[in-house]
């Protein structure tokens, strides 16, 4: 086997290691991802809210 | 301390500290998670006994200690909230919650894809695993409540609540593989001992473990100040703070 070839098959513990990676990879990017599309949309609400009614009260 | 308690601890002090940290927290924690993962997946050796699945180590490991430590800290937060009624106390501890949920998912189902190659067996209700999912439903019952307790300063109150009587577990969690006999092996790292593990996998361990506590700083932040602006919608500060953002 090649040297790729070999690092993709783990000793046979492919499914559980590269699993263990990829859940772990997805968990923790969309975690990140999530409140910065919250505060985007946090931000675009608060300012149509302006555009109503001004910045201040 | 008091003085610093009112700086930082005013809403918009913090929003401003946030946006601020967290991306140097973020850049940090994504340097050492590229180093981490080169370490943990080509420097390292295979081990003796589990040949390459002890790889499985690198993500398991960091994902049950933050379990444990984003959960003290949570219950900390709580806490403040609870005694000095601080409003950026109990925006953390809420911002936590669902990030201490994902480290401790992490840790139960990394453990499972462990666990069938090594143990022969995805789950047992044995000590560690059962008192880790115990965890998981203490983080999910927390987030149950604040969502179910409209009113935030009563939803913080019976959170940290809660979330102090539930540090019980965590001596229990991080003791069990000691007072029990279980699958689960015992404490790879103990304080006054030396490592149970050679330093070609202590080494990319420690890195990943520094890499998922920068990578929590960062994103608990965002999340605290979304709480936070959320909560201070109606503020003049908040109001500004969004009409300097569309100007942008």
């Amino acid at each position: 086997m090649s040297g790729i070839q070999e690092f993709l098959h783990m000793g046979g513990y492919a499914l559980y290691v590269w699993g263990s990676y990829a859940l772990t990879l997805i968990v923790l990017a969309a975690n990140a991802l999530q409140p910065r599309i919250r505060e985007r949309q946090l931000l675009r609400m608060l300012a149509g809210r302006n555009d109503r009614t001004g910045p201040s009260r | 301390m008091f003085t610093f308690l009112h700086k930082y601890g005013s809403p918009q002090h913090f929003y401003r500290l946030s946006r601020g940290l967290a991306p140097w927290f973020g850049g940090a924690s994504a340097l050492l998670f590229a180093a981490g993962l080169y370490g943990a997946l080509l420097l390292s050796p295979p081990d003796y006994q589990q040949g390459e699945g002890v790889r499985i180590i690198y993500v398991h490991v960091p994902s049950a200690w933050m379990s444990l430590m984003v959960y003290v800290i949570m219950a900390a937060a709580g806490g403040v909230g609870l005694i000095w009624k601080v409003k950026v106390a109990d925006a953390f501890a809420r911002a936590s919650a669902p990030l201490g949920a994902a480290f401790t998912f992490l840790a139960l189902a990394t453990g499972s894809l462990w666990g069938k190659p090594m143990w022969g067996t995805w789950w047992v209700w044995d000590a560690r695993l059962t008192s880790e999912l115990i965890l998981l439903f203490l983080y999910l019952g927390y987030m149950a409540l604040q969502t179910a307790i409209e009113d935030r300063r009563t939803a913080a109150r019976a959170g940290a609540v809660l979330a102090l009587v539930g540090l019980v577990n965590i001596p229990i969690i991080h003791f069990s593989v000691l007072w029990w006999s279980t699958l689960h092996q015992g404490p790879t790292l103990r304080p006054f001992a030396p490592p149970a593990i050679h330093m070609s996998m202590l080494v990319p361990l420690m890195v990943m473990a520094v890499a998922f506590m920068l990578y929590f700083a960062a994103v608990v932040l965002v999340r605290t100040r979304n709480e936070l602006l959320e909560l201070e919608r109606n503020s003049n500060w908040a109001r500004e703070l969004a009409a300097e953002e569309a100007a942008r």
